[in-house]
């Protein structure tokens, strides 16, 4: 390994591509291509340096790797301290690799303030890239809510007819979670003297103050994922926001929560993450066959994915804590998977609407007469929604629930149901938008995915299928970390270690036939 | 027959410079007239700025001097640089408002100057006596300068009301002062602490006294700060005041107001810690609370930024009711970066301009992205960090009060806290939408002036990248609390 910063150059690369648009001179036409095509670049040049870290990554360890480490406010022990483990370098990967497609997929879609849209989007890119990467808790909170300020912006200035209300919903809500979060903070800190993210890991809290402190995350990361009931705040942020914007929040906002409780809850709290089971099980239960059903009833498309994803964060939670190694990385495939389905998801919602500008599903039917490439592509994606075998949706949710079954029969039968649940909307919409007869007006002379269209689509489609075909090279990279996070909660919550059961084989087509 | 002892005048030095320098100003504006303001307004400033670098040559151990009256130390130079550069900057964002409203009088920054002496002293009070003569040359002054625009129905209002109810209150100090004078037997800080250690304590009488007398300071104390439930005034008079005056209002002597109460509740009455640490709670949690709630309704911005300033109080006053060092460090950070985010704050309600007339809607604002995107940047910024969000300094402030509310217990305090800080960031979003969300309308008056715009860079700046380099304020924050509480 070199001595390059090399995660503080990707996570504060985007800032410079924003200080050139920002010099950016001359008419408005010329600034707004100027700036998309900046943008572009970017974020590409940022997502090629982020493969740099995926080639260099050491898979036998579950230290952090590229740490970079300069004190800050040292009198109070917080430092500027960067990097990577197994488990964030997925997530810190999605979000450079989403960035430019949201940039690819807005290059038409946002008219106005071109600009300012590029810059809102390439600052979110670095705070979330700094979310993942942070080992200090007053930066990764500072990363974390920092990013209000720019998603409260995209939502209200370039969303839909009630983007106002939306976007003062998503801010607030959030906002509430997050303050809470932040006494956790500054209790932790207080109890340990550091927010250093590693020296905390091996602090052991009070059983007693645990559970509180577990309230307090819980509050930020469960309106966050977002668990129902605190849920309320997506299905108006996603259908509001312009498409990009329910990309970015499905894609890796709401992973913004699983990651949370992964990093902190379960190995900094281990007793109340424990006792909290029963209740975490319950809620993620209800939010699966609930917001299931919720989903059936959508007239609206972009809902019925928010709703979608409510439930397949139920199931992220269920895998996260039955603290079993099946568990936990189904549960981080499971998040990876919604990141790239559901993102496509919202992608193929906005093709149409761009075309169309309705997203109602009874305003669509037969689309297959006039958009072959794009029936195929939301085929792909809406089996991948669903879980069919050889698509990365698939390999998640079994994980998950085979981590389920050895914890708790029930809450992996209920979870099952939600399967099947969502087998139902998400074929039952397929039919509805791409089968039938063309007989809307509109839609006869409505035309198929252009090369740019191809482009976005043309690397998540892959990636959904290498995912479910072959998870094994993540798995992976996933696997020391994953253990290492069991061997914490459990060694800490006084469980025998052993009771890790031996980590089934992941089954993959081969395997199958 | 005793003689006189020559007083030590060199830690005295700032406030002496001023005061010649006013008396200066006010002589040559005599003699010139009303053309000379501009001059007269840069001459002050740059009074201020001598009596700045004086403050920070000075020695910083603890020096006492005019027979204990006066005070010198750590925590006195830290808030008298704060409140000089407030009192400059908001003369300088007023320069060109005082010359187009019809406030064109060389009286008023020589008023400024006055009052800024006043807060000066008032930092530097170490005896109550000298506390009622620093706040009534501050207070005296300010009555003026809120009801300047004597030919506008609303400005004299201002000042008359808040000349009654400031009346009022100096009347609650001064009874507050006589009753512990009374049951101590002295006015000096030293000696009103020592007798509560050492005569005050059994005897019933005397207790009860000091605490009623206690009260009556503190109340009138909590009226400066503007705190609830002493805040009535607030409103009125940032909403009538001429919008200069209101931004000194709300920087300067906030600030000064503030030092004065850590001083006397942390120096004599340190003691009563146990008792005043209710009344600051509660002073606190009412302070947060309204703040949040009654600015949900305001139309006028001006009006919001006071019941915000009421809000603000109630942060800083968290760190007060810890009571420890780093309690005090959050309180001065709060105040430090409070001011930086009002002078900005006002520096954009100065350039709300239209067709030549001042507005003060909120719904003016109206798309002001795309009529204006630097002033609409600049008061995002402002807002934002009012909210309290994460990079902006406004966070840093409430991270230390809070810090300090839960290093003491005070789970309930910083619960409350933060959740008042998310109904408060409510209306503070709110004007962002209507900046950004909402479609344009007008347009203000362009450009808006190379002072304005020189203030608002330089305090958008400091808000937007305090976190990348705290070290100046938190070091010298946490040197002016060491100075305090030892």
């Amino acid at each position: 390994m070199t001595d390059w910063p090399i995660l503080s150059t990707v996570t504060f690369l985007p800032l410079v591509g924003v200080f050139f648009i920002l010099l950016i001179r001359g008419e408005e036409k010329q600034v707004a291509a100027n700036s998309r095509h900046l943008a572009l670049w970017t974020s590409v040049v940022t997502f090629a340096l982020s493969l740099v870290l995926v080639a260099d990554f050491d898979t036998t360890t579950a230290e952090f790797q590229f740490v970079e480490f300069v004190p800050w406010l040292p009198e109070h022990n917080i430092a500027y301290h960067l990097g990577v483990d197994g488990i964030s370098i997925f997530f810190l990967i999605l979000t450079t690799f989403l960035i430019p497609i949201c940039i690819l997929a807005s290059w038409e879609a946002i008219g106005t303030r071109v600009r300012e849209f590029m810059i809102a989007f390439l600052v979110m890119e670095t705070l979330i890239v700094g979310v993942f990467c942070s080992l200090d808790f007053v930066m990764f909170y500072i990363f974390f809510e920092g990013q209000l300020i720019p998603m409260f912006l995209i939502i209200g200035i370039w969303g839909g007819a009630r983007r106002v209300y939306s976007a003062f919903k998503f801010f607030l809500y959030t906002l509430v979670g997050s303050v809470l979060f932040l006494l956790a903070i500054l209790f932790m800190y207080l109890d340990a003297g550091t927010t250093d993210i590693p020296t905390l890991l091996v602090h052991e809290f009070a059983p007693a103050v645990q559970t509180w402190l577990w309230l307090a995350l819980f509050a930020s990361f469960a309106v966050k994922l977002p668990m129902w009931p605190f849920h309320t705040w997506l299905p108006d942020a996603h259908v509001e926001a312009p498409t990009a914007g329910s990309v970015i929040l499905a894609g890796i906002l709401l992973k913004m929560g699983g990651y949370g409780f992964l990093r902190f809850s379960l190995p900094m709290l281990p007793d109340a993450s424990e006792f909290f089971v029963p209740f975490v099980y319950s809620l993620s239960v209800v939010a699966i066959i609930y917001t299931s059903l919720v989903a059936l009833m959508q007239q609206d498309m972009k809902k019925l994915i928010a709703y979608s994803s409510v439930a397949h964060m139920g199931i992220v939670t269920i895998g996260i804590f039955t603290f079993t190694g099946q568990g936990i990385e189904g549960g981080i495939i499971q998040m990876l998977s919604h990141g790239i389905v559901s993102a496509a998801l919202f992608l193929c919602v906005g093709v149409v609407y761009d075309r169309t500008h309705t997203r109602e599903i009874a305003d669509y039917g037969g689309l297959v007469h006039r958009m072959p490439i794009y029936a195929f592509v939301l085929m792909v994606f809406t089996l991948a929604a669903i879980g069919l075998p050889g698509t990365s949706g698939f390999v998640g949710e079994f994980m998950v629930l085979v981590g389920a079954f050895q914890s708790n029969t029930w809450v992996a039968s209920l979870a099952l149901t939600g399967v099947i649940l969502g087998a139902a909307y998400m074929l039952w919409l397929y039919r509805r938008v791409i089968f039938g007869e063309l007989t809307k007006e509109n839609l006869k002379s409505i035309t198929d995915l252009n090369w740019r269209e191809v482009g976005i689509f043309a690397p998540l489609v892959s990636l959904a299928l290498v995912l479910g075909l072959y998870p094994e090279p993540f798995l992976d990279v996933l696997h020391v970390s994953v253990e290492n996070l069991i061997a914490q909660t459990r060694g800490a919550a006084d469980l025998p270690v052993a009771d890790v059961p031996e980590r089934v084989p992941v089954p993959t087509l081969a395997a199958l036939n | 027959m005793q003689t006189f002892v020559e007083p030590d005048y060199l830690p005295a030095l700032p406030e002496l410079f001023l005061a010649g320098a006013s008396v200066t100003l006010l002589m040559a504006g005599v003699f010139i007239g009303d053309r000379s303001t501009r001059l007269m307004t840069w001459l002050a400033c740059v009074a201020m700025a001598i009596a700045f670098v004086m403050v920070l040559a000075l020695p910083d151990e603890r020096t006492t001097t005019f027979f204990g009256l006066f005070v010198v130390d750590g925590f006195a130079a830290f808030m008298k640089c704060l409140v000089l550069v407030g009192a400059a900057v908001t003369l300088i964002v007023g320069i060109g408002y005082v010359k187009r409203e019809g406030m064109n009088r060389f009286e008023f920054p020589v008023l400024i100057v006055f009052a800024t002496l006043g807060m000066l002293l008032m930092i530097s009070a170490n005896d109550l006596i000298a506390l009622y003569v620093g706040l009534e040359l501050q207070s005296l002054s300010l009555y003026i300068v809120a009801a300047f625009r004597r030919d506008s129905l609303r400005s004299t209002e201002a000042g008359l009301k808040y000349f009654v109810l400031g009346a009022i209150s100096s009347g609650l100090l001064l009874y507050g002062c006589s009753m512990v004078y009374g049951f101590t037997g002295t006015t000096q800080f030293e000696g009103i602490a020592e007798a509560l250690v050492t005569t005050v304590p059994g005897n019933v009488a005397a207790e009860t006294g000091v605490l009623i007398g206690l009260v009556f300071i503190a109340a009138a104390l909590a009226f400066k700060v503007s705190a609830v439930p002493f805040h009535m005034w607030t409103p009125d008079v940032y909403e009538g005041a001429p919008t200069p005056v209101t931004a000194f209002f709300a920087a300067a002597p906030k600030v000064a107001a503030m030092a004065l109460l850590l001083r006397v509740f942390l120096g004599p009455f340190h003691e009563l810690a146990g008792q005043w640490d209710q009344i600051v709670i509660f002073v606190s949690v009412a302070s947060m609370g309204l703040g949040a709630f009654a600015a949900i309704g305001q139309k006028n911005i001006k009006r919001l930024m006071a019941y915000s300033s009421i809000g603000h109080v109630g942060y800083a006053l968290v760190g007060l009711a810890a009571g420890t060092p780093e309690g005090i460090r959050g309180v001065i950070v709060y105040m430090a970066i409070y001011m930086v985010m009002t002078l900005g704050g006002f520096a954009c309600i100065l350039a709300m301009r239209q067709r030549g007339q001042m507005v003060e809607e909120i719904s003016d604002l109206s798309g002001l992205s795309k009529t204006n995107p630097a002033l609409a940047l600049a008061l995002a910024i402002f807002m934002f960090s009012m909210a309290g969000i994460p990079p902006l300094a406004g966070f840093f402030g409430k991270l230390y009060v809070f810090l300090a509310a839960v290093d003491e217990g005070l789970y309930g305090l910083a619960i409350f806290g933060v959740l008042a800080s998310v109904v408060g960031a409510y209306y503070y979003i709110r004007i962002v939408k209507v900046m950004y969300f909402d479609q344009p309308t007008e347009g203000f008056d362009r450009p808006v002036g190379l002072e304005l715009s020189a203030v608002l860079a330089g305090t958008g700046i400091i808000t937007l990248f305090f976190f990348a380099y705290p070290g100046p304020i938190l070091a010298g924050a946490e040197a002016a609390a060491a100075a305090l509480v030892p």
